[in-house]
């Protein structure tokens, strides 16, 4: 069965638009080729789950954002988050737009760029126009091809080579207005031998009607460098956010994902490492509460084709009430790709008896010379252990609530980030209802 | 007040399966009770019934503690009314500090608002820490995730030791140490022993007894205290093993459940 997708727009307004905001031409035929195959191509297929089923419609219209006139503009939610790490750069757009960009002066020196990526497309094509929709591919599946049709404002990160930043650099993506399109593309290039950490929260804030989130996230590792890419996804209920997140990566290169799934909307994402290099690492890290009555696909996949490649994907979920979680993880290790190594784990913890979790190890091995593991487990609070607790005077709801932190403890205590195991710590508290 | 414990005809049953089928005992502040006696006669059963672990349903019979009767409480009421199982199988849990735990059992005591600092909690900690003879890094590592079963015993005593409970039950926290680590528990329990203390300490061996003078020994078989005394039981029960007693009682089997 074919299932359509009614597209949000069509190919004159998407090019009167492209054309207003003077975009480059070859952006301009991308997006009409893309959305031409949008109507064509089916729907992502999630595991278990039906995503036609989903709020996959609310993509509204593109309105132009204005610009901050200063970060005290910002609602509070906002104001908060980028409180105190503005030193590296920041970049925040705003439903279609970006609104605030900034970048810390000795780091533009040492050539690094980090802007929105409408601007990126026009400054600096060169280096956009080669990695753009190449991780993430306009034809995998319509929502692919649909945001690379439509996204707008986004980030551009450009490490040069041998260039190691040491501060973070954050961003922050808004939705405050249901009736504009939200779809941001994220692009990080490293070159040889760079280091960076990227951090970004998608959050969303005064809502009236239905969002579908459609987003990107594209980093390009080359040899040697090393990218820590860090996001945290706090929507609120009337956000279906789809997210599809992709790094390649060359001679030993690597990757750490450290991803924060706390959205209180139907949430699918995929993150994946493609391991194109020798001795290339992949290593994602993935915590995740789920509530309500949510449905949730969360899908990490390391795809190894560099012999010594090795990676690593951990998940640890908590699913209360009547939230429902599949979470997948997929090792595909390719001919060639000798002394690969490959390793996953999903736990996921129920608080509810309505609640469902489904975690599917997938290890696919085409190569004899490797290793590789995989570890799931769906489970509940344990009796025992509550009643250990408690026989030290402790209530059960606390009992509880330390048991719960403790699944997730060691993958949070593992986040190098201080500020942001803080800030997931909170949000997780939250998720929790407490 | 001086503590009071008042064991009365307590039942308990497993899975349908009657376990305790009637125990009595009496203790006070001061004393140290020793209860003996083979694998499976319910010496745990007992110490998880008066805790009130979830298996186990208790179908008849009265526990007081001070006149207040434990078995209305729930488990983490029971331990703020001052009860302490020093647990055979104590729990691992992965992801919780020990010390964050132990401030946790603390301020359940001191309530909101009458948090411990964290000053003088760790202070508290490490000071108790070295007289078990525990190293300061066991402070940080998951609630005796990976421990050694005598690393757990320690723990254990440490967790008395910062509780300061009224009624201590030590459920075989001889098992599994060396005679070192024997005579550092030890020292630990006599450290607390008090005159607003009772001690229950369950144990198979007579060992542990060389080291904490018990005031009086009871011998439990097939659910039941079958036999008390004062410590030259124990002594017996060390030069001649439980047969003189079954034979006496005309018992063959001491296990529960092969009585009927
Ligand atoms: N969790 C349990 N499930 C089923 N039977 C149990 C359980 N715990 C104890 N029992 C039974 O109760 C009896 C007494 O066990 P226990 O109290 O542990 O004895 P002791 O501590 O004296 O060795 C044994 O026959 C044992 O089989
Ligand atoms: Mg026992």
């Amino acid at each position: 069965m074919t299932t359509q997708t009614i597209l949000p727009v069509n190919a004159e307004a998407l090019k009167a638009l492209s054309e207003s905001k003077q975009e480059p031409t070859w952006l301009t035929d991308s997006r009409l080729a893309s959305l031409e195959l949008a109507g064509q191509l089916e729907l992502p297929k999630l595991e278990k789950q039906r995503i036609e089923r989903w709020n996959i419609q609310s993509y509204g219209e593109y309105k132009e954002s204005k610009k901050l006139a200063s970060l005290d503009d910002l609602p509070e939610q906002v104001a908060k988050l980028v409180e105190g790490s503005r030193e590296g750069g920041l970049v925040i757009q705003r439903n279609s737009g970006t609104v605030h960009v900034s970048l810390a002066p000795e780091l533009a020196a040492k050539g690094v760029i980090f802007t929105d990526l409408e601007t990126a497309v026009k400054e600096h094509a060169d280096l956009v126009k080669p990695y753009l929709h190449q991780a993430l591919k306009n034809d995998e599946h319509s929502m692919a091809a649909l945001h690379a049709a439509v996204w707008n404002g986004g980030v551009f990160l450009y490490v040069p080579k041998n260039v190691e930043v040491d501060v973070p650099l954050q961003a922050v993506m808004l939705s405050d207005d249901a009736e504009a399109t939200f779809a941001p593309h994220v692009l990080v290039v490293a070159e040889a031998n760079s280091q960076i950490t990227y951090v970004d929260n998608y959050v969303s804030d005064s809502l009236t009607a239905p969002v579908t989130h459609n987003g990107a996230v594209e980093v390009f590792v080359k040899n040697g460098a090393k990218v820590r890419y860090a996001s945290v996804h706090q929507l609120t209920g009337e956000v279906t956010d789809v997210t599809f997140r992709r790094a390649m990566l060359e001679n030993d290169a690597s990757i750490e994902w450290i991803v924060g799934e706390m959205n209180d909307g139907d949430t699918a994402s995929d993150t994946m490492s493609i391991l194109k290099g020798n001795g290339s690492t992949s290593d994602a890290k993935i915590i995740a509460v789920g509530s309500g009555s949510q449905k949730i696909n969360y899908t990490t996949q390391a795809k190894h084709f560099g012999k010594s490649s090795e990676s690593q994907m951990i998940t640890r979920a908590v699913m209360r009430e009547e939230a429902q979680a599949i979470i997948n993880g997929i090792t595909k290790i390719e001919k060639g790709a000798t002394k690969a190594d490959g390793q996953q784990t999903e736990r996921v913890l129920m608080l509810s008896p309505k609640a469902r979790g489904d975690a599917n190890p997938i290890l696919l091995i085409d190569e004899d010379d490797v290793t590789a593991g995989h570890a799931a487990s769906v489970g509940q609070v344990n009796r025992e252990q509550v009643y250990y607790l408690m026989s030290r005077g402790i209530s059960r709801t606390v009992a509880e609530s330390l048991i719960i932190y403790g699944f997730l403890a060691p993958v949070v205590s593992e986040i190098p980030l201080e500020g942001l195991r803080d800030q997931l710590q909170g949000l997780v508290e939250r998720k929790l209802g407490q | 007040m001086s503590t009071k414990f008042v064991i009365e005809g307590l039942k308990a049953t497993i899975e349908g399966k009657e376990i305790l089928k009637g125990i009595n005992l009496e203790m006070k502040g001061g004393e140290i009770h020793a209860i003996m006696g083979p694998n499976g006669t319910g010496k745990s059963t007992l110490a998880s019934a008066l805790m009130g672990h979830p298996k186990y349903e208790v179908t008849d019979g009265k526990v007081l503690l001070n006149d207040e009767d434990v078995l209305d409480m729930e488990v983490d009421e029971r331990a703020l009314a001052g009860l302490f199982l020093a647990m055979q199988y104590p729990s691992e849990i992965a992801g919780v500090t020990n010390s964050d735990f132990l401030r946790s059992s603390i301020n359940a005591r001191r309530g909101e608002g009458n948090e411990i600092s964290l000053i003088k909690f760790i202070r508290q900690m490490e000071g108790k820490m070295k007289e078990l003879e525990m190293n300061p890094e066991f402070a940080h590592r998951y609630l005796n995730e990976g421990f050694s079963g005598g690393e757990k015993k320690r723990n254990e005593i440490l967790q008395m030791m910062m509780l300061d409970p009224k009624i201590v039950i030590l459920d075989e926290i001889d098992s599994g140490l060396d005679i070192d680590a024997l005579r550092i528990v030890a020292n630990g329990v006599n450290a607390m022993k008090s005159e607003k203390r009772g001690f229950l300490i369950i144990t198979h061996y007579q060992r542990l007894l060389n080291y904490i003078t018990p005031d009086y020994v009871h011998v439990m078989m097939q659910g039941r205290i079958v036999k008390s005394g004062g410590p030259e039981l124990a002594e017996r029960l060390e030069a001649e093993g439980y047969d003189w007693i079954k034979e006496e009682l005309g018992i063959t089997d001491e296990t529960v459940g092969q009585d009927a």
